[in-house]
This record gives structure tokens, C-alpha cells and sequence, in this order.
């Protein structure tokens, strides 16, 4: 079975620059503080290579990819 | 491993067990060593390993009292299993302004507090111990002087005073400031049992759990079991306030219900109450006045057990005027790191002012925001606030409806009832 791999924001490191759903906005959306609100579960293999972007477009690094589960 | 000496008894008097529901806070209790070792002798001598001290939890059900509910003996087994040498904290902070339970047993036997840690510590193998207090407490001086009692034989235990707010006696928050004095949490990507107190394996038990593992230790656990329900064995402490004649703390076996504790508190169950404290639930006292205040059963009517407490705003109160008022408290507490916290708790507290005061369209801004607040903090602060909210609109919707019609059609509502307590005594 191929890893699957899941988005989540340390909560206390974003600091609401909102760059993640501008890259990834099929799984990210910014609530009306400008904080993202993830989609759950792991994401579909035709977004990885967009949600890793998401992660590095992260100014703070509170964004990362991990293992979903 | 032998971190601390077992206490030697000042006198030998063959000790029986307590009786009946007294038995933390029960008659012969006082904060000195004397009284202590008067009531209930010594701990066995030969420590407890951490197998059987994970049995006898397990067998008796013994969950966290501080809030979690999170069984004592998987926590004991997870830190138990770590090579590492680990780190004891006791959370003596309640910091709740509900409830004042913790502040009771160690008021009244702070080194039976002692001994359940000891029992602990020598368990896990524990290098240290922390009794984490909120400064300038009355919780911190009992614990400091009960400790100077002990001498050498508390050597590895220390008392340190923690700042007096809301979210400081979060389980990461008190890490964080024994490790860089920072009182705020951090966050749920480390797990502290991994990392925590000077990066070691750190376990964090309330005041009251370990209460009742210094009885444990002595008694064992079919004593244990002789009150209680079989579910829940044992007794717990419970916080009654607000509306009642006698308010104060209160043991009561496990499986007694709350019309029985309103009746011991002096008053009958009438009129609504937050029950668990300031992340609990609204209950309408005379429906519920049969329900035993367990864990299981509360969960099964909609409530939570949470910090045991029982804050009556009675018969003339408005759910909606204290909604207000807490939720305001709530977001004064938030410390502020994570923006759906931050700007999320002022927001829905606003919203529920506002409510108050007859802005319908406040009601679809909550039924909005809550669910968007929920699960997105570095602790569970918000997702106590949310649920106390939801709780609040749950009850404006429901049984309570005609009174958020007159909100709405008049404002705010000359309250006649009990405030939720913000404030601490002895703090």
C-alpha cells in the first residue's frame, strides 16, 4: 500500500500569512482570521506534489506533510 | 529503583482503612505529618513496582480528576515503559474557577498528596518530582510546608509556583515553564510522556488522582472498590457553588446522584447549573436530579464530568447573561498563540453579548463560527469554549427558547440568580 500523506498546521507557529491556500486551494481554505482550515484526511495523489509546495510556501514552516493515520 | 524513603511512622498504631465516603477529606484530616500518620499510618513499606501499581489502577478504574478523565494506569504504563529516567509533575493548580476540590484534599491532607506521588515516583522510577501550585496560592503554602515535614526524605521533590492563569495549568503549559519559564502551552506535535520536563519522559497527574493512589497503596484495591459504583469505584470530590445554601466540596461515593449532592450542598436540585466547570455543560438540575455524577452517566445525558464541579445559577438565573460572562473570561484566558483562539474566543464572546442584548443575527454568526474554532488550537482551551457555547446555544434553542425570544424582543434580562464564579478564593 502507498503512504499516504496528510497535511497539519502547528497552530502555534502559523502566524496567518495565507500562502498555503493560495498554492493548494482544493485542500486549504483561510478562515476569516486568515488561518487555514485543512481538509481532513490524507491527500489524493494528484495534489501531493501541490501540497508539498503548500508546505515549503510556508514562511514560518508550520505547515508540514506527514504520514497520514 | 529507591528515589525517596518511605516515610517511617512518628508512631506505630495499627491504622484501619477509612469507612464509608470520608476519605480524602473526611473527619481526622489536617495538614500536618501528625494527623496524617494518626488517621492512616504509614505507606507499606517496600515501594509498589510499576506493574502492580498499573494492576491495581487499572482494577479499581482510576482515571485522571483533573479534567482529562484519561485512565491513570495507561498513563503510568506508557511513561513505565520508557528506559529513560523520568519526570514526576503533580498538577496542583485547579485552574478552573469553578472548582476548588484540589485546594480541599491538599488543604486538608496534603501529604496524603505526598504519598500518592511518592507511590508514583518510586513506581516510574521518577528522578524528580514537581508539584506545580499557582503562586501566591494557599495550595502551594500547604504542599511547602507539608514538604519541609517530610526532610530529607522529600528530597528530590520540589514545590514551584506557577503563574495564576487560566491556561497555565494546561499539562504542556506547566512543562513549559519548568523548562523556560513560559506558562503558555505548546502545542500537540511533542508529546510530552517522549519530551517534556528537561526533555524526559514526563507524566502529569492531578492533586486529586494521586490523592487516592496514597490509599490505594495502603489499602489496596478491594477496599478501594468496597463504595463506589461498580463502573466507577471509590469516591471523588465534587464542587458545588452558586445557588445553595451550603456551597463548598463535597466526597460522595462514585454513582451518587446529583439531586444527593445538591441535597448534601443544602439546597434541592432546582434551576440550571454548568456542570464540569467553565468547558462543561448546562443542566436543567430538576431533570436531571437522578443522574449518578459519573463519568458514564453524565456522558450519556449530554454532560461531562470535567472538573467535578457544580455551579447552580438557580431558578431566577439567565443561561445567556452567564454565557456572556464566561465567554468573555474565556477569551481573556486564551494565551494568545493560535489565531482561531486568539480571534475566535473574542469573537464568539462578542457574539454572545450581543445576543444578549437582542442581535438575532448573532445567533447564525455562532452557529457559524463555533464549528470553525473547534480542534484548530495547540491546546483544548478553545475546544472548551466552543463546547460551553454550544451548550449555551443548545439550551437558548431549546428548553429555554421562550426566554431567547424575550432577549430578543427586549434585551437583556433582569437576572435574579447566581453568578458562574470567575474568581478564586485563595488565590
Amino acid at each position: 500500500m502507498a503512504k499516504q500523506l496528510a497535511l497539519i498546521v502547528d497552530p502555534i507557529g502559523c502566524r496567518a500569512h495565507g500562502l498555503c491556500a493560495q498554492e493548494l486551494p482544493e485542500a486549504i481554505v483561510l478562515d476569516e482570521w486568515g488561518y487555514p482550515i485543512l481538509a481532513a484526511g490524507p491527500i489524493p495523489p494528484h495534489l501531493l506534489r501541490r501540497a508539498k509546495t503548500a508546505a515549503a510556501a510556508c514562511p514560518v514552516l508550520a505547515l508540514k506533510l506527514t504520514r497520514a493515520g | 529503583m529507591t528515589m525517596i524513603d518511605t516515610t517511617r511512622p512518628a508512631v506505630r498504631t495499627a491504622t484501619a482503612a477509612p469507612i464509608g465516603a470520608a476519605r480524602l477529606i473526611g473527619a481526622g484530616t489536617g495538614p500536618d505529618l501528625q494527623s496524617h500518620l494518626a488517621r492512616l499510618g504509614p505507606l507499606p513499606t517496600g515501594p509498589l513496582r510499576a506493574a502492580a501499581l498499573i494492576t491495581m489502577t487499572e482494577a479499581v478504574g482510576l482515571a485522571g480528576r483533573g479534567g482529562g478523565g484519561f485512565p491513570t494506569s495507561r498513563k503510568i504504563a506508557g511513561i513505565a515503559a520508557s528506559r529513560r529516567s523520568s519526570v514526576l509533575v503533580i498538577n496542583a493548580c485547579e485552574g478552573d474557577p469553578t472548582a476548588m476540590k484540589d485546594a480541599m484534599v491538599i488543604g486538608r491532607s496534603p501529604h496524603l498528596v505526598l504519598d500518592g506521588a511518592i507511590t508514583v515516583a518510586q513506581a516510574i522510577g521518577a528522578g524528580r518530582v514537581v508539584l506545580a501550585s499557582h503562586r501566591g496560592s494557599d495550595s502551594a503554602r500547604f504542599l511547602a510546608d507539608a514538604l519541609l515535614e517530610r526532610g530529607s526524605a522529600a528530597k528530590r521533590m520540589k514545590v514551584v509556583t506557577v503563574p495564576a492563569r487560566f491556561v497555565a495549568s494546561e499539562a504542556s503549559s506547566l512543562v513549559n515553564y519548568l523548562n523556560n519559564g513560559d506558562a503558555r502551552p505548546s502545542g500537540r506535535l511533542a508529546p510530552i510522556w517522549e519530551s517534556g520536563v528537561d526533555a524526559r519522559p514526563t507524566m502529569v497527574l492531578n492533586a486529586e488522582t494521586v490523592s487516592h493512589i496514597g490509599l490505594l497503596a495502603r489499602f489496596g484495591a478491594d477496599w478501594f472498590r468496597s463504595v463506589g459504583s461498580i463502573d466507577e469505584p471509590g469516591t471523588a470530590l465534587v464542587t458545588v457553588n452558586g445557588a445553595v445554601r451550603r456551597p463548598g466540596v463535597v466526597e460522595v461515593a462514585n454513582g451518587t446522584s446529583i439531586g444527593d449532592i445538591l441535597r448534601l450542598a443544602g439546597s434541592a436540585p432546582a434551576g440550571w447549573a454548568l456542570i464540569g466547570g467553565l468547558a462543561g455543560r448546562w443542566a436543567d438540575l430538576a431533570t436531571i436530579a437522578d443522574v449518578p455524577f459519573t463519568t458514564a452517566a453524565l456522558r450519556s445525558n449530554g454532560l461531562t464530568k470535567g472538573v467535578a464541579s457544580i455551579s447552580v445559577i438557580g431558578e431566577g438565573g439567565c443561561v445567556l447573561n452567564q454565557a456572556a460572562r464566561v465567554l468573555d473570561y474565556l477569551a481573556a484566558a486564551s494565551a494568545g498563540q493560535c489565531g482561531p483562539c486568539m480571534f475566535g474566543l473574542p469573537a464568539i464572546a462578542a457574539d454572545m453579548r450581543a445576543l444578549m442584548k437582542g442581535d438575532s443575527a448573532a445567533l447564525d454568526r455562532l452557529r457559524r463560527r463555533l464549528p470553525v474554532v473547534k480542534g484548530r488550537g495547540g491546546c483544548a482551551h478553545p475546544d472548551g469554549a466552543v463546547a460551553f457555547a454550544a451548550s449555551t446555544l443548545g439550551v437558548l434553542t431549546g428548553p429555554e427558547s421562550g426566554h431567547l425570544r424575550r432577549h430578543l424582543a427586549a434585551g437583556p434580562c433582569p437576572e435574579r440568580g447566581s453568578d458562574i464564579p470567575l474568581v478564586k478564593v485563595g488565590h
